[in-house]
């Protein structure tokens, strides 16, 4: 393609970061700023029978003390779900609660102190009677007949019920299959662990009454629109929403939060900019949380290994309110991957969204998408071992060929391109698979505890097109905007929507418009994360700010240059077909003299100056398209996972990790090893350290990190990384994303290992995460203790 | 992650942090903080007071005569890790020190905030009592020396009177032993830590110690265990059988939401198999 496109310029964003440079909400700094702390529910479900706030508000230093009825008596809306499945009952979820907490950590009122000391002091003086209501945390057990309700008027726990599929295929299936393997399994909760935890800052402009929030957001401009026309009231043409650097979000930034609209009201109404940042532990209790389903689940097959059914039943956690895309994970992003890479016609999934008195769940990393790829990959290893069949040779016996591409699942989605078979015959010979076998089997006669975990995963990414998102349930189009302004100098300013929490787009959209172009790199600067500069954007989540937001600078990027070449064939005084663009050098010149031309810059200001342009021509150089993508992009992925399983101790280690990962055309082939390397890092957190727990009565038991175990460095070798290409057909840059497709495989990776590891013992299931003591039960309860 | 407010003291000796400790009420002591201050900032601990015995001079030197080692109240973890003296004449105390925490924690903590502080997961306290430790503490009444084995009463509780300050530390060297744990994947903090000593004579175990935190409120010895050992060789099926004596020196193990009460007993036994062949190897 161009000079940069394909190949790892250094992220021009790093030098800032690595220098403590960077510019977070955190920093931002008024000298007449309060410090907002909120009172939070220590109770999962109580009914709040007094406040009072009097002492906190007589302590020096304190500015104000607001309660959940200040908020609703100040104009504060209540905080909507965007994305609603049919008949979906949505619980009011107030700014502040006023009479009844409904898990630990919900708001029950807030101070605005001079400083953050005082401001929590002030919190802790304030006084609050709670009655305790009976709770409920289990997202089957929500449904259980006599279960206690989270909201009176949602009688029976649940929010909606949604299925999708060829039931009738699947009956079908199930009536004939010489084979049936079935599980029931859990994909726990899990705690999104950013470096940085969420923060908003905000300063009101009594004169002008503009309002400008800065929020730790994947997407402002959906939060500008949340605020203006639901929660805060300020029309978007006088709120302006910046989230500036952002210290990672996995998801859990995406979504609108109570603080979002407690900050700005609170500096509006005292007249003082006002900011707040979170505590680990509030983030760990208030933070959206990921997964959080019960399955079970069955697949049928054909004595040959064919796979022709799958039957899924899935009661998926929301918890006591419906974040903003909660519905959207267990359905569309969910049951619609149930067919995996697999070619098997009778696939039906179902699922029940159920409340829950435990914090909020919606999208982490991967978003339904791991969930239903540890689901399957799981059943697809219990199938090999029911036919005794070699688990990569089964899945290469069931995959997608790569000539039935676009090829329609049974569950909507449309896979636009890939060669699965490849994919894994790319991971085995990278793996050595067959010596990794004969080495397991070595260690077996020796009596060690060697396995190995394969699986093959998809991935929709590069949400969505708008009005598929429409019929699913959204409430917003899943577009993305993108502005190319080229100044007077021949300088690039680029706008996008995308915003960049860690994945380095001011280098890869940089990379993208300079080869568009034809200009150096060090010419284009990226701008996002601003209402106030950039027109509008849905933001950065699925893996979708290279095939949505970097295909609109493309189409953006198409139009400058139209326009470049018809001001130079105009100033070279030729007909346009006679000029081409050069996009190695950014020159028009005439076909076949490169020596009589115009450069880029030159251009440029020409069409500023406005002196001699075209008939007709508008001035300037400044193009903005909306790019609504056709399709999903469906990256894909074979993992190798080699494990040993200590047998006293029962701690996994895992000896190798081979990844082969298909997101399509690569941009920058450094960030996206990086995003999946770290991806898988998550992945492998799900499968062996990490776990949301709470107890009967609601309260949060993983609430610190000395009880949330976030994997670290040391529970990995080297991940080995390759990929194959195939380009998705659909997107003007062939890309599919690379932001989650680690998360998804390297959970059912392990997991696939380590149950292969101790399958000698009798062992066929362990909830996650792996941990030594659940290991060493599982060993005990299949009648081989140690 | 904001403390609620104390009033800050910095003693310039032992005499006047006693005294402050004495006069002042609620007041704590800081030495390193990396117990102490995470606490407060969870406002799990909100002392009135705090007295600094950080800066105090010639609390934190490593001194050896050769029969043990006088280690000051103030010596960092890193400091005890990596200390000659220590690492020549008892290595599984530099062993010991080296598994602690991650590296922030061992460069700031102390081996005195530590012993002081006694949580049931730290990792000096099995070590202490396998190698019977004496705490040199100095209080109203002057200094009293307090044997590891009478030091540690409960969780998060010693025998220090709140106005006493730890000074030093004695511990008698020991070439053949070893320090074990098993870590907690979050905290870090030891889910079992075993410190073992084993003394040979010829080619027998003439004289063992067993030190077990994390599985209960407060470090113990597991004297069946080592009582097992002696009086034989150091053979695997002794060591062996000898490890799984280790249930006997429990009498409630603590559980979490990692490891249960019951398999931390499990993984005692199999860090007191462990530790104990390198403690022998060692020995001999």
């Amino acid at each position: 393609m161009g000079r940069y496109v394909g190949t790892s310029v250094k992220r021009v964003e790093d030098p800032r970061f690595i220098q403590g440079k960077g510019r977070y909400v955190a920093n931002i700094q008024f000298p007449d700023m309060v410090h907002v702390a909120i009172k939070r529910s220590p109770e999962a479900h109580a009914r709040i029978t007094r406040i009072d706030t009097s002492a906190a508000a007589a302590m020096d230093g304190v500015v104000a003390v607001f309660t959940g009825q200040d908020f609703k008596d100040g104009g504060c809306g209540s905080l909507p779900c965007g994305w609603l499945v049919p008949d979906t009952k949505v619980p009011d979820r107030p700014i502040v609660v006023t009479d009844r907490v409904c898990h630990v950590g919900d708001s029950v009122a807030v101070v605005a102190a001079r400083t953050p000391y005082i401001a929590a002091d002030a919190v802790e003086a304030i006084e609050v009677d709670y009655e305790p209501l009976p709770t409920v945390v289990d997202a089957r057990g929500a449904m259980d007949e006599g279960a206690p309700l989270v909201h009176a008027e949602i009688d029976d726990n649940v929010s909606y019920h949604w299925a999708l599929g060829d039931q009738e295929a699947c009956e079908k299936a199930f009536a004939e299959a010489d084979e049936v393997v079935e599980v029931e399994l859990v994909n726990q909760r899990l705690i999104p662990t950013a470096m940085e935890p969420r923060a908003a800052a905000a300063q009101w402009d009594a004169a002008s009454e503009e309002m400008t929030v800065w929020t730790t957001s994947q997407n402002p401009h959906p939060i500008r629109l949340l605020l203006s026309a639901f929660t805060l009231g300020i029309p978007e043409s006088k709120l302006r929403v910046i989230s500036p650097d952002v210290g990672g979000g996995f998801g859990s930034k995406i979504f609108h939060y109570p603080e979002e609209v407690i900050v700005p009201w609170v500096a509006r109404e005292i007249g003082r900019p006002a900011r707040w940042v979170a505590t680990r532990t509030e983030s760990q209790m208030t933070d959206s949380q990921g997964r959080d389903h019960v399955t079970v689940a069955r697949l049928a097959m054909t004595s040959d290994g064919t796979f022709t059914g799958l039957d899924v039943e899935t009661w998926a956690n929301q918890g006591a309110y419906l974040s903003t895309f909660a519905p959207l994970i267990p359905t569309a992003l969910y049951i619609t991957l149930l067919s995996g890479n697999y070619k098997m016609p009778g696939v039906f999934g179902k699922v029940h969204g159920t409340l829950t008195n435990t914090v909020p769940v919606d999208a982490y990393r991967g978003a339904g998408r791991p969930e239903a790829a540890y689901l399957v990959e799981r059943l697809v290893d219990l199938a090999a071992t029911r036919l005794g069949r070699d688990p990569l040779e089964l899945r290469r016996h069931n995959a997608i060929p790569k000539d039935d591409f676009p090829y329609q699942t049974p569950v909507a989605f449309l896979y636009d391109s890939g060669d699965y078979d490849r994919l894994m015959a790319t991971a085995a010979d990278n793996a050595d698979y067959a010596g990794m076998r004969a080495a397991q089997a070595e260690a077996r006669a020796e009596g060690e505890l060697r396995g190995v975990g394969v699986v093959c995963c998809i991935e929709a990414s590069g949400p969505a097109p708008s009005a598929v998102a429409g019929s699913l349930g959204s409430a917003v189009g899943f577009w993305e905007s993108g502005e190319v302004r080229v100044h007077p100098t021949g300088q690039v300013s680029v706008f996008t929507g995308s915003h960049a929490h860690g994945q380095g787009h001011e280098t890869t959209l940089a990379q993208v418009v300079a080869d568009e172009l034809g200009v150096p790199i060090e010419s284009v600067e990226v701008v996002h994360g601003d209402t106030g500069r950039v027109n509008f954007g849905m933001g950065t989540y699925g893996s979708r700010s290279a095939c949505v937001g970097g295909s609109a600078l493309v189409r953006s990027a198409e139009k400058v240059r139209a326009k470049v070449l018809e001001i130079g064939a105009h100033l070279l005084e030729a007909a346009e077909e006679d000029v081409v663009y050069d996009r190695e050098t950014g020159r028009v010149h005439v076909k076949g003299s490169p020596e009589s031309g115009k450069d880029f810059g030159e251009l440029a200001f020409a069409a500023y100056t406005a002196h001699n342009l075209p008939e007709g021509m508008e001035p300037g150089l400044n193009f903005v398209s909306f790019y609504d993508p056709a399709n999903f992009t469906f990256p894909a992925s074979s993992h190798i996972c080699e494990v040993e399983v200590c047998p006293d101790t029962w701690e996994v280690r895992i000896l190798r990790y081979v990844a082969v990962d298909d997101v399509g055309k690569v941009i920058n082939p450094m960030i996206v090893e990086g995003q999946i390397q770290g991806g898988i890092v998550q992945g492998v957190g799900q499968a062996l350290t990490e776990i949301g727990s709470y107890s009967d009565d609601g309260q949060l038991l993983s609430g610190s990190l000395l009880e949330y175990a976030v994997p670290r460095a040391d529970l990995l070798p080297g991940i080995e990384v390759d990929r194959i290409e195939t380009p998705s057909p659909h997107n003007p840059l062939g890309v599919k994303g690379a932001g989650e497709m680690g998360t998804i495989a390297a959970t059912p990776a392990v997991a696939n290992a380590v149950l292969d590891a101790l399958a000698p013992l009798g062992v066929t299931h362990i909830e996650l995460p792996l941990t030594p003591e659940r290991i060493w039960r599982a060993v005990q309860a299949a009648g081989n203790g140690a | 992650m904001f403390p609620s407010q104390f009033d800050y003291h910095r003693a310039a000796s032992v005499a006047e942090a006693v005294e402050l400790l004495s006069s002042l009420p609620d007041a704590k002591l800081v030495a390193g903080g990396h117990s102490l201050i995470p606490a407060m900032k969870l406002r799990a601990a909100q002392p009135a007071a705090l007295v600094d015995i950080g800066r105090i001079p010639g609390l934190s030197d490593i001194s050896s005569d050769g029969d043990s080692l006088v280690i000051g109240a103030l010596a960092t973890h890193t400091s005890v890790a990596d200390a000659a003296a220590v690492r020549g004449g008892c290595p599984m105390l530099a062993e010991t020190a080296a598994a602690i925490g991650d590296i922030q924690v061992r460069n700031r903590g102390t081996i005195g905030g530590s012993l002081a502080h006694a949580d049931p997961g730290a990792d000096y306290p099995a070590a202490m009592l396998a190698l019977g430790a004496e705490v040199t503490a100095v209080g109203a009444g002057g200094e009293r020396t307090i044997a590891a084995s009478d030091f540690f009463v409960d969780i998060l509780t010693t025998a220090l009177a709140d106005n006493e300050v730890i000074t030093s530390v004695r511990v008698p060297c020991a070439a053949g032993g070893a320090y074990l744990k098993h870590r907690h994947p979050a905290s870090s903090y030891a889910v079992v830590g075993v410190a073992a000593c084993v003394g040979l004579d010829g080619g027998d175990v003439a004289s063992c110690a067993i030190g077990i935190n994390g599985v209960t409120g407060k470090a113990v010895l597991a004297d069946a265990a080592a009582a097992a050992l002696c009086g034989g060789p150091a053979s695997a099926d002794r060591i062996a059988a000898a490890a799984a004596c280790v249930g006997d020196a429990f009498d409630e193990p603590l559980g979490d939401l990692y490891a249960s009460g019951e398999f931390r007993a499990h993984l005692a036994g199999v860090y007191t198999k462990r530790a104990l062949a390198v403690a022998a190897a060692r020995a001999g």
